[in-house]
């Protein structure tokens, strides 16, 4: 009974310890494939097509301030390389679609928005701070990610990456 | 251990683990609210400062950078 007992407590400890590790390796490192979007019922539109396209996945939410800084850069990002074959996806993680709404008023884009409503995709990509993003190849797997928007450095970096990966 | 020990371990420990969350970088909303800032009211900002200067003779030394967001 008191084995029994032991060998209770130890399976439940390890339980948790196996969930744990689960959620940590829920991440996308570079050189994996990025998950197909349509999976994720993500509000708003969809590029018609990303196949052979760099993209941008961009994790942002209207509380987060760096997000909007990030904004006018990524819209330059758009305007210079979109004929190339860049497309930049902005991916909302608001709770609130009004927050995101009121936000993007105040914010004009020429790149995609789409809406996270149930934060499904974020969890799969597993970012480490807002905003977070993944530059992804013309063979859809991920090339680059970001951690955060620090002006002109990040755009610097945006850049010579994007560059790399349409010649 | 003994079986008691787990017995009225377990009980204390569990509630506490249930407690804590980790809060995901992109579920911070509510932290960065401009009501979750502790100097949102500047008014309010400047009479503690006077009082913790006239006690302490020392000022400032005290913010937070960055705020509730936690972001980049």
């Amino acid at each position: 009974m008191h084995m029994r007992f032991n060998n209770i407590i130890r399976g439940s400890l390890l339980g948790l310890g196996l969930a744990a590790g689960t959620a940590a390796q829920a991440e996308i490192k570079v050189g994996d494939s990025f998950p197909a979007l349509p999976g994720y019922h993500l509000e708003g539109p969809l590029p018609a097509s990303l196949a052979g396209k760099v993209v941008i996945v961009d994790f942002w939410a209207s509380w987060c301030g760096p997000c909007g800084e990030s904004f006018p850069a990524m819209d330059e990002l758009q305007k210079k390389y979109g004929s190339q074959g860049l497309v930049i996806l902005a991916v909302n993680e608001d709770e609130n679609k009004a927050d995101m709404e009121a936000f993007l008023k105040s914010h004009a884009i020429s790149f995609t928005v789409v809406r996270d409503a149930k934060q499904s995709l974020v969890e799969v990509a597993g970012i480490g701070t807002m905003p977070g993003s993944f530059v992804l190849g013309r063979d859809g797997k991920v090339a680059f990610t970001h951690n955060g928007f620090h002006g002109s450095e990040t755009k610097k970096q945006y850049e010579q990456e994007i560059e790399a990966l349409l010649k | 251990m003994s079986r008691w020990f787990w017995l009225l371990a377990l009980p204390a420990v569990l509630p506490v683990l249930t407690g804590c969350e980790n809060v995901k970088p992109w579920q911070r909303g509510t932290l960065a609210d401009y009501t979750m800032k502790q100097d949102r009211d500047p008014t309010w900002e400047a009479l503690n400062e006077h009082i913790w200067f006239s006690r302490e003779t020392a000022a400032g030394g005290k913010g937070v950078g960055g705020g509730g967001c936690g972001c980049n």
